[in-house]
């Protein structure tokens, strides 16, 4: 494929600067390539020192590395802004309205909108099925990624429900670029997001058990070596609130209590950053190091609130993601702002024949698989790469969907031989709490090889600062 | 606080505080390798720092012979002995970064930043003469460490850890440092003849800082009952055993509230014994049955202190 038939962010096809960027190419041309790379080099530095790492699991152990940071930041208007937020704040609402239901009475089942078979969906939780939470919220933090194709093309690529990660380079990008480039923040008013704590804390504060006055918020994470650790730090201490892991957990009197140095202090709501299978060995996985054994009976009698909810999973599975423009209709009786990317179900014969013919052109995934592990590209493969993808899906046709490769736009991003395009996506993130919210920006994930269509940073992917511009023009 | 953060805290100020005394301990013991001095074969001299570790077992099935080089990489650089510098560096990052969001932020990117660099140091490599300058450096980012916390840190309960652990294990450290000196260096004293040996004691002298406040406080030569009056008892010498408690007793004081009843008692019965204590009584009885009775107290303490606040109750 050819890079000139994507969309870019900053240039139109013929080459000249889109009026959003216009400010922003004037400072370019006026800032030199060793200048550029040595602010990029300023900020490895920086990033290293603070400790801004990310584990890279299947490396050499407690290998610590930086995700690569560009410098260049992706800019968005503020009618694109209005249209992606509305967007994603309808869609989360739809998935939460659809948890409930699906927990609860399972109207949409009845109605013969998704088919009863997502019962038996692996991260359908039947322990869940009536039980109560507080506003009927089950996802409290979604990451909804969404790729650009064209001018007003956007599609969601998939929807994080669980235990979605990066949103602490959403606010260190920001605080890098005003620290690298305050000048560039003179030729744009760029919205702010710094207060992105603050909302999550007053969201998780919001749907303690009713009738907790002044309630106990704790973020709960599997410890220093899990990948995302980082970010569970930097977003306890930016809430101001403990940061725990299981071992500092117990249950007792149907209530959750931390070990403190005065004795026991009892929890009312857990921001947790450990996936269901590890929450509690007494319920799901008995080999769970991580978890609080007892966490989910006392869940389930509302001795305390879990953020995310258990059983969120069923909702963000890459095989449900096709039913959601269907949940929009279904629970809010509107038509979908934001479009899905087509999707083939490899569970239905006709959909498997047609996409081992097409693999060379397709993106396969596995339906629970996250961060990039476990995807075929296929317009980017070898043939024996498709080839020992075509066997897997051979052994396990229901374990997989695929879609068309979508054609990522492009956004400038500094390399060794100076700025060129590369492919990126977006994820803002949308809190649910009181209401549903999202502060005006996201992670921007870049990938850093030419040509590459895989943004994650476990396959090597960088981040960008996301500006969002406050009103329609340049200041 | 959460208990396992206090734990965390306090083993972080714990081994930045060994790696410091260990680093003192190598750097005077290579200084004094290079004075000609004909009472002490190589042996004599680089198996002390071994003891003072109470390493002795692993250091002989590792390695063959008291060798300065041997005991270099030991003690400095063998990331298999737990007490070495790099070892104690090592644990003290991770007990760090278990924790980071509970320390100012100054605090975590100086421990961060050593620890860059000691990963930095190791691939380079260290020659026997660069030894001096490593310990310096050991010294100098710990001195860096005590300032930071100083300056920054809240001064909550957290803080009240960090000083804990870094005075338990000053007056450990300590302790052992003059028991180990004496040892060696008592034969000598007590023979009829006996010269006491200027280099040795001043050196031991130097390696607690307290060369220059010897002088100052006793404007005297150096005699080696003074040497440990110094380091025992004196509490304006700050890393006397007597000054780790004065730090100790009232930050347990305030602690102390519902929980730990036997710390209190057991740090202010230590205080009291090195508050009201005499010389006199204490080499009646004997500096090294003092200072061995001393550390065993001191541990005492540490595993109080572990079991009411840093393992966490049900």
């Amino acid at each position: 494929m050819n890079i000139n038939t994507f969309f870019d962010e900053m240039r139109t096809s013929t080459g000249s600067v889109r009026r959003l960027y216009q400010p922003f190419a004037e400072w370019l041309s006026g800032t030199d390539h060793a200048q550029l790379m040595q602010k990029s080099r300023e900020a490895e530095m920086l990033f290293r020192r603070v400790g801004i790492t990310f584990n890279v699991y299947g490396d050499e152990a407690g290998a610590e590395r930086l995700i690569p940071f560009d410098v260049v930041p992706r800019i968005l208007a503020a009618t694109e802004w209005r249209v992606l937020s509305a967007g994603v704040i309808q869609r989360v609402t739809a998935l939460n309205a659809f948890l409930n239901d699906l927990y609860h009475d399972q109207e949409i089942i009845k109605a013969g909108i998704v088919p009863a078979s997502i019962l038996e969906n692996e991260m359908y939780r039947p322990e869940m099925q009536g039980v109560d939470v507080p506003g009927g919220i089950y996802a409290h933090i979604a990451g909804v990624d969404i790729v650009r194709t064209a001018e007003n093309e956007f599609y969601v690529l998939e929807d994080n429900l669980r235990t979605p990660s990066g949103v602490s380079y959403m606010l260190e990008d920001r605080k890098m670029m005003m620290r690298l480039f305050p000048e560039l923040f003179r030729r744009y008013a760029v919205a702010p997001v710094e207060h992105y704590p603050q909302v999550l804390l007053n969201n998780l504060r919001a749907v303690a058990q009713p009738g907790v006055y002044d309630p106990t918020v704790v973020l709960l994470t599997p410890g220093a070596y899990n990948s995302a650790y980082f970010e569970h730090a930097f977003l306890a201490q930016q809430m101001g609130i403990e940061l725990v892991e299981g071992q500092d957990l117990f249950c007792k009197d149907n209530g959750v209590f931390m070990r403190t140095t005065e004795g026991p202090k009892r929890i009312d709501v857990i921001y947790r950053r450990i996936d269901d299978d590890f929450l509690d060995p007494l319920a799901f996985r008995e080999d769970s190091m991580l978890g609080v054994p007892g966490l989910v009976s006392v869940y389930r009698n509302g001795g305390v609130t879990l953020a995310n909810a258990i059983g969120t999973g069923v909702a963000d599975d890459k095989a449900t993601y096709t039913y959601v423009p269907e949940m929009v209709r279904f629970y809010l009786g509107e038509e979908p702002i934001l479009s899905n990317v087509p999707t083939y179900k490899l569970e239905n014969p006709d959909d498997l024949k047609y996409v081992l013919e097409h693999l060379e052109e397709l993106v396969v995934k596995e339906v629970q698989g996250s961060g990039g592990y476990g995807m075929l590209v296929g317009p980017t493969s070898s043939k024996q790469q498709i080839e020992d993808f075509r066997a897997r899906i051979l052994a396990e046709p229901d374990n997989y969907i695929a879609q068309p490769t979508l054609a990522l736009s492009t956004c400038p991003t500094l390399v060794e031989q100076g700025v060129a395009p590369r492919h990126v996506d977006l994820r803002p993130f949308v809190l649910s709490g009181k209401t549903t919210t999202l502060v005006p920006g996201g992670l921007c994930r870049v990938a850093m090889r030419e040509g590459s269509l895989v943004v994650n940073s476990s396959q090597g992917g960088g981040t960008k600062d996301t500006w969002v511009l406050h009103g329609d023009s340049t200041c | 606080m959460l208990s396992r953060t206090a734990d965390h805290l306090y083993w972080m100020a714990r081994y930045i505080e060994r790696a410091e005394n260990m680093a003192r301990v190598l750097d005077v013991t290579y200084r004094m390798s290079l004075v000609a001095n004909s009472a002490y074969d190589e042996t004599a001299r680089w198996k002390p720092p071994v003891q003072i570790a109470d390493d002795i077992e692993a250091f002989e099935k590792n390695y063959s012979g008291y060798t300065a080089a041997n005991v270099i990489q030991f003690m400095a650089l063998d990331e298999r002995n737990p007490s070495s510098i790099v070892s104690a560096l090592n644990s003290a990052r991770e007990n760090a970064r278990a924790v980071r969001v509970a320390m100012s932020s100054e605090m975590w990117e100086t421990v961060n930043a050593l620890w860059l660099e000691l990963r930095q140091r190791i691939r380079q490599g260290l020659r026997e003469a660069e030894i001096s300058e490593f310990c310096d450096w050991v010294k100098s980012r710990s001195h860096l460490f005590r300032g930071v916390t100083f300056g920054t840190m809240l001064r909550d309960d957290s803080y009240k850890f960090v000083r804990l652990g870094s005075f338990v294990e000053r007056a450990d450290n300590t302790a052992r440092l003059l028991d180990a000196k004496y040892q060696l260096l008592l034969p000598a004293v007590e023979a009829p003849e006996g010269q006491v040996d200027y280099y040795e004691w001043s050196s031991l002298l130097r390696s607690v800082s307290a060369f220059e406040a010897y002088q100052k406080v006793f404007r005297d030569t150096i005699e080696p009952w003074k040497v440990a009056e110094l380091l025992v008892l004196r509490d304006d010498m700050p890393r006397s055993l007597h000054a780790c408690y004065d730090e100790l007793a009232p930050i347990l004081e305030q602690l102390c509230r519902q929980r730990g009843r036997e710390c209190l008692r057991l740090a202010g019965e230590n205080h009291a014994r090195l508050h009201y204590g005499r010389m006199a009584d204490i080499f009646k009885m004997g500096l090294h049955q003092f200072l061995q009775d001393f550390i065993l107290r001191n541990n005492a303490l540490g595993v109080e202190i572990q079991r009411a606040f840093l393992n966490g109750p049900e």
